[in-house]
């Protein structure tokens, strides 16, 4: 079970460049164990940090920034959390407090990733979200809209997602009462396909 | 939750036409449509390696979860495994020995089929899949890792994912998609002398961004696609992940089933009707379509800091974003030509295949690197590539010219907290990313092919490989 989404009010907090990626997200250096936790000290270490082993903040970095402590929203610019498949930068944003993230678009892993752990992901206009930078918005996943300033944004996300986000709902324990009709179709696959089933050496 | 029942296609022939081939993989593994519209598509493959799948595997045993077909997950040490001599679970990357022991252990207590460290059969996922024939036209692949799409080369849907769907996949054999989109990228004609599919794929991150395939699913069409070995496929299909599409295919041709009949997961003879309609039909139509004159595609290296930061060899550098020139240090309207180096690097699921290695080596062979390259490797991909390469006197040529040969393993593709290239080092890489801190701190990565890596080694600076004579 995730923390489900509903509604969220939180200072967005502006990251706004192309092609951040989960590297940066969360560097591979920093993900020491085979776990979820311990991530979020590494968070974007090497932009959060002018010395990354001494942990010495960089005071120009936004997340580092006084107003940005209670920020759970994040903002970014095109094709955010490209590269590296690695869900830790998805548990590293989590465990920081980011629930959030609002940008231009998003490589397909990374928001595939965000939905699995509860965090939104919203793609709106570049300027939409460059007009964001330190407001305070109002999400709303149901009404699938960002209220900044009394403006009313809509965003597209697709109903499954939604749904998952909204009631944070465990997609294996969801698929899992599909059981029955996966066996069905996995029967008649094995005599369609024998080939795929050879797990062990043909 | 209600579930639909979708239209089951009993038999293959009945497949009705014009779709691409993407359709038609995604409608054979099509087993229900969800209240909320995703869709469930069986997964005929799962591939984990030490990184991201102990997580996965750990996370599936705790929640008391068999993994419902162990026949069909097979799992790898590749990613932090140590590539120097006399290997054994000991890593340069500190705590890094945890990683492979739990999933060693994971894997085992699965029942799931385990590469491990000192395997015959160990290699990076995306080289060894091929190798082994547990990629097939046709099949549907995940594997947390974004450069699963390199399977695609074999006509099959496989693409990277997180560990959570990982986990999904193993529990319940299906995972939930909503349907992508696709687009067709043909490449006409054919490739200039010296020029290679990793200057395809850098050429169309040049000319379309790293967001260009945005989500889709890329099929590789065209003469200069058809006219490329399987390998070579491999190397255009991998970096799809880095034009951000779900993942790259190409259809399978004779050359693909004869590379794959036989091998050891593979059927002997492709001779099932199935195999014949893995093809785009006439008329079937992409919701993109991308067309590139590969006559017109030069030996491509990047200047910045990510892949769509990329430019022929012989132009100058661009105006891109200041984080990249400054990271970079290479100031916009200047050449990359005869820019220096300090180490260099043949590795990776993206171009260390035994082509790749045949190709470098035939540059160095009788020469020597600068005296001033402080580092340099050549990681094969996988130990069988290892072998086959030290069988034709490949590591003496490489050791000659003063290479590093080690074990296989992705090695410096990336940097994970143990080895690295010496502090401040310029590196030009036969691998897929070149983001800030990719290869280490304060590195600064130029990818290119093989041949550009053996060439610039050579001479110290960025160098043509087309004037290595």
């Amino acid at each position: 079970m995730m923390t489900p989404f509903t509604t969220l009010c939180s200072t967005a907090v502006p990251l706004l460049r192309d092609n951040v990626d989960t590297d940066t997200i969360i560097p591979s250096r920093e993900m020491k164990s085979t776990g979820r936790n311990g991530l979020a000290d590494g968070l974007f270490a090497p932009w959060r940090y002018t010395d990354v082993a001494a942990r010495v903040p960089d005071p120009d970095f936004p997340l580092n920034q006084p107003k940005a402590q209670t920020g759970q929203i994040l903002l970014g610019g095109a094709n955010f959390g490209c590269g590296s498949s690695r869900e830790h930068a998805v548990w590293a944003l989590a465990e920081y407090g980011i629930r959030c993230i609002i940008a231009e678009s998003f490589a397909p892993i990374f928001r595939a990733n965000c939905i699995r752990n509860g965090l939104l992901p919203i793609t709106l206009d570049r300027s939409v979200v460059n007009s964001f930078g330190w407001q305070t918005l109002d999400v709303s996943l149901f009404a699938q809209t960002v209220t900044a300033a009394g403006i009313v944004h809509e965003f597209a996300i697709e109903d499954e997602p939604q749904l998952m986000l909204l009631e944070g709902l465990d997609a294996i324990a969801l698929t899992l009462k599909s059981l029955p009709e996966i066996s069905v179709w996995t029967t008649n696959d094995r005599a369609r396909r024998p080939w795929v089933y050879t797990g062990s050496p043909a | 939750m209600q579930v639909r029942e979708a239209p089951h296609l009993a038999t293959w022939p009945m497949i009705i036409s014009p779709k691409t081939l993407f359709e038609k993989i995604w409608d054979t593994h099509h087993v229900s449509q969800t209240a909320g519209g995703a869709h469930l598509i069986a997964i005929d493959r799962v591939f984990l390696h030490e990184r991201t799948g102990a997580a996965a595997l750990k996370s599936l045993a705790a929640s008391g979860r068999p993994v419902c077909d162990p026949t069909r997950v097979f799992a790898v040490m590749d990613h932090i495994v140590d590539t120097r001599p006399g290997r054994g679970d000991g890593t340069l990357m500190e705590g890094g020995s945890a990683f492979i022991t739990e999933t060693r252990a994971a894997a085992n207590a699965a029942g799931i089929t385990l590469f491990d460290v000192n395997d015959r059969d160990q290699g990076i996922t995306h080289v060894i899949s091929p190798e082994l024939g547990i990629v097939l036209p046709g099949v549907t692949l995940v594997a947390p890792d974004s450069h699963t799409c390199t399977q695609g080369a074999l006509g099959a849907f496989a693409w990277g994912i997180g560990s959570s769907e990982a986990e999904h996949a193993m529990a319940t054999g299906v995972l939930r998609l909503d349907r992508p989109k696709t687009m067709r990228v043909t490449f006409t004609g054919t490739l200039g002398f010296g020029v290679t599919p990793k200057d395809m794929a850098l050429h169309l991150l040049a000319t379309h961004g790293a967001g260009g395939g945005a989500g889709h699913v890329v099929e590789f069409a065209g003469s200069a696609v058809s006219g490329l070995d399987i390998e070579g496929r491999m190397t255009l299909c991998n970096m799809a992940t880095e034009f951000s599409a779900m993942t790259a295919i190409i259809a399978p041709d004779e050359q693909t089933f004869s590379y794959l009949a036989g091998r050891r997961y593979a059927p002997a003879k492709f001779d099932d009707p199935y195999w014949a309609l893995l093809k785009t039909d006439e008329g079937a139509t992409f919701d993109r379509e991308i067309v590139i004159d590969a006559s017109t595609i030069a030996p491509m290296v990047s200047w910045g800091t990510s892949p769509e930061h990329s430019m022929a060899i012989s132009a100058t550098i661009p105006q891109g974003p200041d984080s990249a020139h400054a990271y970079i240090g290479l100031h916009p309207g200047t050449s990359l030509l005869g820019t220096s180096i300090d180490a260099a690097f043949i590795g990776s699921c993206t171009n260390a295949r035994l082509s790749d290695l045949r190709r470098a080596a035939d540059l160095l062979r009788g020469r020597h690197i600068a005296p001033s390259i402080r580092k340099a490797l050549v990681v094969p991909g996988s130990s069988a590539v290892k072998r086959a390469a030290e069988a034709e006197g490949l590591d003496k040529v490489f050791i000659a010219a003063g290479f590093e040969w080690r074990a296989s393993g992705c090695s410096l593709c990336f940097f994970a907290g143990g080895e690295s290239f010496p502090e401040g080092s310029r590196t030009i890489s036969s691998t897929n990313r070149n983001f800030e801190g990719r290869q280490g701190p304060g590195i600064r990565t130029h990818i290119a092919s093989p041949e550009t890596v053996a060439a610039s080694a050579i001479a110290g600076v960025i160098a043509d490989p087309r004037e290595v004579v």
